[in-house]
Formats: structure tokens, C-alpha cells, sequence
């Protein structure tokens, strides 16, 4: 623990060091140099690739971030200046990219109604709507297809071959219509695929699927409707039986002339009887999600308790584990005690297993009639089926997973606490309890605060604890959304992917509360602390 | 000072090889149309694990044939979300395998297209499998294989199949007593319920999730759950529940149902086809029936699940997508290895036929299947699961079933839009 490890060839100096630039310059190493120029290189191969989907989509705005980003690294490194952002600068685009990107796309999101229903643009609830209405015409004939071209494969006009295959004729298709083309100019397999016609080039499989988009797209218009492609070898007779009206901005639909009107507020077209087609577009709907939060009964009625419960939940979760492993951890620091380190690692042992797996072993050791805790407890409790007990259940599972952690960093801090300080005490009179009391639990607390705050924001949001055990079970048979032991994160999560489809942006609203209400807590914690810091020091 | 010109002359030289690199790729692009990635033909498959595997070896002969790429991604969890999300970004795949209950949210997402089968095609397909993946009058998609719950029964204890529900708990009381099983029957019901599998005492007791309109589809607009026949039906299921016989139970959940059953603890199981590879390994002897109705009341008719090949709207090469699920999914010999990868009657008529022989369970299944109704693929179905479920662990554990029920009713309605 004690060898030095091979530090930079240069003496790492403080920035504030009056030194000259020069100075510092000549001490740095080619080693140094070269691999100062491959990271570079990197960036800039890194920033090029990521340019071109940009540019080809043209998300200009990215693009532009893009290009600053790099300038900025790039004049960053390259100058002798500006030495601490030499260092801060790498720790903050990740900050960016992996942090505040995050939080501000959810904030932009709780303002849309993003979900199921209401993922794409405008333009691709259209296109949607218009493709699946597309039948075939009743009792139109089915054709064998080859796909052509006049001239080039990959460049020339296309061309449908049809063969209708009672008559075996064949006809050639394009934007303007069918023409039939006489006998000896084509060659037709037995089933009807034509295989070379004079003046058109048959396109391969792979030839023509180099041109898929023009070819779904390609119709050959007809009395009835249009003839269009399935695939590469059949062509049908279809008829799009809505369509959309730029003038009116609606849908319309051929046979029924019924009309749905486009309605930007909700992102929905809706007829006038008040029926919404299926297919929606993603819209802004303003404070829309956070006002339904707050003021729809079955959301806003139950979240309070749900608050509380969550609260309590963090509160055992972390407070529980502390207080067991502060107590090994006191009781195994004792010199008196043999084989420490031996219990010491049987200890860390729940530690070091994947708690995923350990709580699906948790859930089923709660079973009813299968569980081992009944079992060998000889009663017949249904765990999860009571509110309490599904409480009780999931925090003495937190207490397993959780306490072998707290003890660590406390053996950690006991280390570090002097044992002088604990004999003055016992000079001074003081019993053990006493002496913990005064000195040691004081000291502890400067070390641990912090992580207890964390462990409590980790908690607070402790998903897999709650969804891989009783996903929020039991619920109140009055009321199905919202269970006895659900946190407001899976109590979110079932909003946004369970019941009804996904609803992005309202679980995104709710989150933005959930971390309104973890921060606000933080920082009165972290507040708190300090004034503590102030006491002791 | 001259070592830093160097760097950024060695930066600036870099930057221009990436650039060079790039730009090769970009000039590739302008000359072969709009697709570059379709160049060469490239058709992408979605599928989860254990599809993949199977369908590998068919997708590599379609390349050949055609001359075209064909790659085969395994999707291991949540395949229809990520499927969404993927299409939404360009990113997703141009055929993409999975349930046909999804077809109601993926049309409403305008994530597939429809797909034009010719009669010949429709009529080589089980009927009811075709219904199954006909949504507003459209076909979105080619069924092949089916899945449907059946009864399976450890005939060493339960030589007879039974007639009824009531059979089957007097016959399972009796074991119970004589110390052969520790429970009635094996139906996963979980302390969230399962709505999947209790649907067949559901629909036996009367009760039904949507009502239909008149061209057969089922219509969101009649929901069936708070109505006075569900609540008779839920009764019915409390009178088997916890506070009842004891048949159902909570704690049998899809953990520990078909282990259970393995492991010679019960003698009925109400299970699908995925279930027939662990009893085969437990080496019991066992027979599938259909799942028994209560007597006097209805027919219980299991869900029909199809396993379907669909057509992604956003895909890259919607073209060699069409033709592959049309023209090449249609034939036998791809639906045979989608059965020898996981055993599931094949919906291409063909394809049963030819592996009827060397699987007599098969038959049993589709007999079983009979009265399925296919699961309701409408966007709605989506509110029914989760309040659903509850709804039936809260009554098999003993909660008021009128209550509970119109509660549910309540809830399932408020997130029907």
C-alpha cells in the first residue's frame, strides 16, 4: 500500500504556480506528446463520424453542438493556457452528456404527450393512416410481378412486368399506367414470372431491394385504384380507402365520406361525433401531465400515502441497516473477539451476491404454502397479501441486502478513530455505552452522514426492491394502480409502461416530482450536515 | 512553440483521414440512390432468442437464393418496446417476429404495414389464426405457429380427463386427501393474478372482456369487466379460491405452477405448450386436455396467442420485407423449424401436417384450442391485464368479488381513450 505509483515524467504542478508557460512546455515528454495527439485524433475521427448522420438528417442545431464541442476541446488541448480546464473540461462533457442531457430531455418531455398513440410527427400519423387503408379492390385479379427498369438498374425509371396469370399476358407499368406488350417480346416462366422483356431491364432480388422505398411507393395507377407491389414477385390491385386533405387539414374516408379533422392540441384527428383515429402525432400539451398529477383523483388520492409509505420505506430501509451493521461492525471491532476476520467475511457475504438475484430468491422464500420462512417458521402467513406484512417483508429483505455495506464503512471509520480518544474516556470514568455515546458514535457520524444521505436517495428510488419482490402488492381491491408497498418510482413506472400502453410524458412529469422531492431532501440533509461538521471540528 | 504547431498540424492531418474515411462512404451513398445501407440489399430480422436461432439458417438460404444480406438479431426482452422505440428512430428492423396481440398498438404507432396474402396463401393457414391477425379489416402479418392453454394431467394420478371443473377439484380433493398431492390443481395465479390463465374459468363462468361490433371485431366501447355477468364469474372463481375449495391459490405463481406439477405435487396443470418440455424431462406420464368448464356453464374458451412475422413500416427495404413474409414465410419447410425450435402447433396447415406424426401432443393442443378465442389485439386490451389480474388475486384471496370487480370495471375504463 505504501510503493508510489509511476507518476506523469513531469512534476503535476498547482496552477496557481507563477512558473512560465515556457517552462512547463519543455518538460513535457514526446510520450507524452504522442499520445496527446492519438486522443486528439480520436476526438476528431469521434466528432466526423458523429457529423455525418447529423448532416444527412439535418439536425443543424446538433450539428452545431457538435462542431463547438470539439472546437472547444480541441482549443482546450492545444493551448499552453488554461490549464484547470485542462482538467474539468473531460469530467463536464460527461457531465453534459451522461447528466443534464438526461434530466432536460425528461423536463422537455413532461411537456409532450409522448406515448403509445402519439410517438411520431404529424406527416407520420398521415402516412400511417393512409397505409392502412390500402385494400384490394374485391375481385381484382392477383399478378406475378418482375421489377424493371428503362436502362440503368440503379438509375433508370421503373417498371412493373405484370402477368395476369389466367391469360399469361403481360403488361408493363409506370406512373402513367399499363400498357400491354406483345407476346414475343417477353420470355414468362411457368409461373408467370417474367424473365427478360425487350427494352426493359428485369432487375435481380438484389438489384431491386437496393430500391425498396421506390418501389413501395411505386403505383401503377388503374381504373379501380392502383396497381402496387407485394414484394418483389406479386402485385395486387389496391385502393387506399382514406386519405388525407391538405385544404381541410382532415382525413376522409372514400366509401363512408366520413371526415376526422386534424386536432393540434391533443395530436389526434377526431370526427365530429367525437371519434379519434387510432393513429396520433406527438403534440405539446403544456402543463397538461403535471395538472392531471395533481389533480386526477385516482393519481393524486393515493400518491400521499404512497409519499409517506415511500419516506418510511427509506428511512427503515437505510436507518435499520445502519443501526445493524454500526452494531457488528462495533461488537467485531473489539480485540477481544476471535476469528475476526473469519465473521468478517461470512458477514460481507450478502454483500457480494447480485442483489437481482437475491430478491427473486427473497420473493419466493415469502411464498405462502412453498416459502422457507413459513416453512420453517411452521406458520401460514400470506406475506404479501397483507399490508403490513408486505411491508415488513420488504424492508427485512432491505435489511439483508443492505446491512453488510453499512458495516464495512463503519469497520472502515472505526478504523480510523483513535484509540487514545476511548481510553481517555474510560480514565475519565465513562462506561462503554457512555464512551460510544460521547466520542466514538460523534466521529462516526462526520464519516457516515454522507453516505447515509445517499443511501437514503438510493433507497427513495430503490425500483428493483420493490418491483422484483411484490411489484407493489397487495392493492386494495377498490383501488388497482396503486399498491401498499409501491415507492412513487414503481408506482411511475407502472404509468408509463403497464397498464394502458406507454405514457412517456406523464411518467416523465412524475418523475420530475419524484426529483423535486429527493433533492429538496438532500439538501436539507446535506445543510444539516455541515452545521454538524461545524460542532465537532 | 514548434512542438504545438506539430500537433495541430498531426491533429488537422487525422481529421482530414477521418474525413476522407467518412467521405468515401458519403460519395458511395449519392450514387447508389437514397439508401445506402440498402446497397447491397440487406434485410433485418427481429426476433427473440430462441426464433433467431431457427430462423438463422432460413434467412442465410434467402440471402443466397436472392442474392441478398440477411441478418438475424436476437431481441431477448421487451421486443415490442424496443421494436417501437427502434422504428420511431430509423433504427429498426425490416421484419420483426412476435405476438399477434400486439398488432393494435403497433398499428396505432404506425409501426407495420399491412400485407396482401393471396386466398391460396390465406387458405394454408388455420382459420382461426388468420382471424387472429386481422385488425379493422386489414391482415397485419403471417401467422405460424399457435399457442393456446390447455389441461395437462399426470394420468398415473388422474387416469380419467375430467368432465368439469367440479370433476376435477373432487378428483384433486381426493388425492389431497390420500396424501398424493399437496395441491388441487396447478393454475399460476401469483399475488397479482394472471389474467392469461384464468380466463378460461372466466369465460366458462359467463364473463367476457369485450363485447364485438358487427363486422366480429372486438369493440372497446363494450367492456365486459363490472358487468353483472362478470361479477357471477368472479364469484365463481372466489367459491374456488382461498376462502373456497382451495384450488386456486395465490401462491402458485408462474415461478413454482409447472414445477409443482413436474415434481409430482399436483395432478393437474393448466398450462400451454412451453409447458410439455419440462414434463417430458420430469419423465411423467400426462396427457392434454382441453381446460374444463364449470357445470352448467359455458364453454371455457382458452386465448389463442399466433405467433406472427410482421412487416415494419419504418423498415429500411420494405420491399424485400414483403416479399420475405409473404412469399417465403408462407412455405412449409421454415414453419417446421420454428417447431423444432420451440414446440408450438404451426399455423400453416402444411407444416401440421407434416410434423402431426412424430408429435402426438400436437393434435391434443390444437384439439384443446378448439374453442380459443383469439386474444383481442386491440390497443384497449393493453387497460385489461394489470387491473385484471389484481382484480382475481384480490377475490381468490377472499375480497368482496362485487366490490373488487366494479373497481376494476372502473379503472380499466378510465384508461380506455
Amino acid at each position: 500500500m505504501t510503493t508510489q505509483l509511476g507518476g506523469p515524467a513531469t512534476r503535476a504542478l498547482p496552477a496557481s504556480d507563477p512558473e512560465p508557460a515556457n517552462r512547463r512546455e519543455r518538460g513535457t515528454s514526446v510520450a507524452g506528446l504522442a499520445v496527446k495527439i492519438v486522443l486528439l485524433g480520436l476526438l476528431v475521427s469521434f466528432a466526423v463520424w458523429a457529423a455525418f448522420p447529423l448532416a444527412q438528417d439535418e439536425h443543424w442545431v446538433g450539428l452545431g453542438i457538435l462542431v463547438a464541442a470539439t472546437a472547444l476541446l480541441l482549443y482546450a488541448y492545444l493551448t499552453p493556457r488554461h490549464i484547470p480546464a485542462k482538467y474539468l473540461l473531460p469530467g463536464t462533457v460527461f457531465l453534459v452528456i451522461f447528466q443534464l442531457f438526461p434530466v432536460l430531455y425528461t423536463a422537455g418531455t413532461a411537456f409532450t404527450n409522448f406515448g403509445d398513440g402519439h410517438r411520431g410527427s404529424k406527416q407520420d400519423a398521415v402516412v400511417a393512416i393512409q397505409t392502412a387503408s390500402v385494400t384490394q379492390v374485391p375481385g381484382s385479379t392477383e399478378y406475378a410481378l418482375s421489377i424493371a427498369t428503362t436502362g440503368d438498374p440503379a438509375t433508370g425509371g421503373l417498371v412493373f412486368l405484370i402477368t395476369d396469370p389466367a391469360t399469361k399476358k403481360v403488361s408493363a407499368g409506370d406512373g402513367s399506367g399499363l400498357k400491354q406488350l406483345p407476346a414475343g417480346d417477353v420470355t414468362v416462366t411457368s409461373s408467370g414470372k417474367v424473365t427478360a422483356a425487350r427494352g426493359y431491364t428485369v432487375l435481380t432480388v438484389g438489384q431491386a431491394s437496393a430500391r425498396s422505398k421506390e418501389i413501395t411507393e411505386f403505383a401503377v395507377p388503374t381504373a379501380g385504384g392502383a396497381i402496387r407491389s407485394t414484394g418483389l414477385s406479386r402485385a395486387y390491385e389496391g385502393k387506399a380507402g382514406r386519405a388525407y386533405d391538405a385544404a381541410t387539414d382532415s382525413i376522409r374516408d372514400t366509401t363512408s365520406g366520413k371526415t376526422w379533422k386534424a386536432d393540434d392540441g391533443i395530436g389526434s384527428f377526431v370526427a365530429a361525433d367525437g371519434e379519434k383515429l387510432a393513429q396520433g402525432w406527438k403534440v405539446n400539451v403544456g402543463f397538461a401531465n403535471f395538472t392531471r398529477a395533481l389533480t386526477d383523483d385516482s393519481i393524486a388520492g393515493p400518491f400521499l400515502g404512497t409519499l409517506v409509505w415511500n419516506f418510511i420505506f427509506a428511512i427503515c430501509s437505510t436507518g435499520f441497516t445502519f443501526l445493524l451493521g454500526m452494531f457488528i461492525a462495533v461488537a467485531l471491532h473489539s480485540s477481544r473477539v476471535r476469528f475476526r476476520n473469519l465473521y468478517r467475511v461470512l458477514l460481507v457475504l450478502p454483500y457480494a451476491m447480485p442483489s437481482f438475484a437475491m430478491l427473486l430468491v427473497w420473493r419466493d422464500m415469502f411464498n405462502t404454502d412453498f416459502g422457507l420462512i413459513n416453512n420453517l417458521l411452521g406458520i401460514h402467513t400470506n406475506w404479501f397479501g397483507g399490508a403490513m406484512t408486505a411491508r415488513i417483508a420488504v424492508i427485512l429483505v432491505q435489511l439483508w441486502l443492505g446491512y453488510p455495506y453499512m458495516f464495512l464503512v463503519c469497520t472502515g471509520a472505526l478504523q480510523a478513530i483513535p484509540g487514545e480518544l476511548v481510553d481517555a474516556t474510560k480514565v475519565d470514568g465513562a462506561g462503554a455505552w457512555k464512551g460510544f455515546r460521547a466520542v466514538t458514535l460523534p466521529l462516526l457520524m462526520i464519516a457516515l452522514t454522507p453516505l447515509l444521505i445517499s443511501s437514503f436517495a438510493f433507497n427513495f428510488n430503490n425500483f428493483n426492491a420493490i418491483w422484483l419482490t411484490t411489484e407493489g402488492a397487495p392493492f386494495p381491491a377498490d383501488n388497482l394502480t396503486n399498491g401498499a408497498t409501491d415507492l412513487l418510482i414503481t408506482y411511475t413506472y407502472r404509468l408509463a409502461f403497464g397498464a394502458s400502453g406507454a405514457q412517456y410524458g406523464f411518467a416523465a412529469a412524475i418523475s420530475i416530482f419524484i426529483f423535486l422531492i429527493v433533492a429538496v431532501v438532500s439538501t436539507i440533509s446535506f445543510r444539516r450536515t455541515r452545521q454538524q461538521e461545524e460542532v465537532y471540528s | 512553440m514548434r512542438i504545438r504547431t506539430a500537433g495541430v498540424i498531426a491533429a488537422s492531418l487525422l481529421c482530414l483521414v477521418g474525413v476522407a474515411a467518412c467521405g468515401d462512404k458519403k460519395e458511395d451513398s449519392t450514387t447508389a440512390g437514397p439508401q445506402a445501407s440498402a446497397a447491397t440489399g440487406e434485410l433485418v430480422i427481429w426476433a427473440d432468442d430462441k426464433r433467431s436461432a431457427a430462423l438463422k439458417p432460413f434467412a442465410e438460404k434467402f440471402g443466397k437464393e436472392n442474392g441478398v444480406t440477411v441478418k438475424v438479431q436476437a431481441i431477448s426482452k421487451d421486443q415490442q418496446t424496443t421494436f417501437l422505440t427502434a422504428s420511431q428512430q430509423g433504427s429498426g428492423p425490416d421484419v420483426m417476429v412476435g405476438a399477434h396481440d400486439w398488432i393494435g398498438n403497433l398499428v396505432q404507432n404506425g409501426a407495420i404495414d399491412p400485407v396482401q396474402l393471396t386466398a391460396e396463401q390465406k387458405s394454408g393457414i388455420a382459420a382461426n389464426a388468420i382471424k387472429a391477425v386481422t385488425f379493422n379489416g386489414q391482415t397485419y402479418g403471417v401467422p405460424y405457429a399457435t399457442e393456446n392453454l390447455g389441461l395437462i394431467r399426470n394420468t398415473e394420478l388422474a387416469p380419467a380427463a375430467p368432465a368439469t371443473i367440479e370433476d376435477l377439484v373432487k378428483e384433486g380433493k381426493k388425492l389431497k386427501a390420500a396424501k398424493k398431492v399437496s395441491e388441487i390443481l396447478c393454475l399460476q395465479v401469483g399475488q397479482n393474478g394472471d389474467a392469461y390463465h384464468s380466463y378460461p374459468l372466466y369465460s366458462s363462468a359467463g364473463g367476457y372482456l369485450f363485447g364485438t361490433n358487427a363486422q366480429g371485431d372486438y369493440d372497446p366501447k363494450d367492456l365486459g369487466v363490472g358487468k353483472p355477468e362478470s361479477i357471477a364469474a368472479f364469484k365463481k372463481l372466489a367459491a374456488l379460491g382461498e376462502k373456497g375449495d382451495g384450488a386456486l391459490k395465490r401462491s402458485i405463481s408462474d415461478q413454482n405452477s409447472i414445477a409443482t406439477f413436474t415434481g409430482k405435487k399436483c395432478a393437474y396443470l393448466v398450462s400451454g405448450p412451453w409447458a410439455v418440455t419440462d414434463v417430458k424431462k420430469a419423465n411423467l406420464k400426462y396427457d392434454i386436455t382441453a381446460v374444463p368448464g364449470f357445470a352448467g356453464g359455458k364453454t371455457a374458451t382458452p386465448f389463442l396467442g399466433v405467433q406472427t412475422f410482421y412487416v415494419a413500416a419504418k423498415g429500411k427495404n420494405k420491399a424485400l420485407a414483403q416479399e420475405f413474409v409473404t412469399n417465403y414465410v408462407t412455405t412449409p419447410d421454415l414453419a417446421v423449424a420454428l417447431y423444432n425450435a420451440e414446440p408450438r402447433p404451426p399455423a400453416l396447415t402444411a407444416a401440421l401436417d407434416q410434423v402431426k406424426g412424430s408429435d402426438p401432443d400436437l393434435e391434443k393442443w390444437v384439439t384443446a384450442g378448439e374453442n380459443a378465442v383469439p386474444l383481442p389485439a386491440i390497443p384497449a386490451m393493453a387497460a385489461i391485464w394489470d387491473p385484471f389480474g389484481k382484480a382475481e388475486s384480490a377475490v381468490i384471496g377472499g375480497a368482496d368479488p362485487e366490490k373488487t370487480i366494479t373497481a376494476a370495471g372502473k379503472t380499466i375504463s378510465s384508461q380506455i381513450k
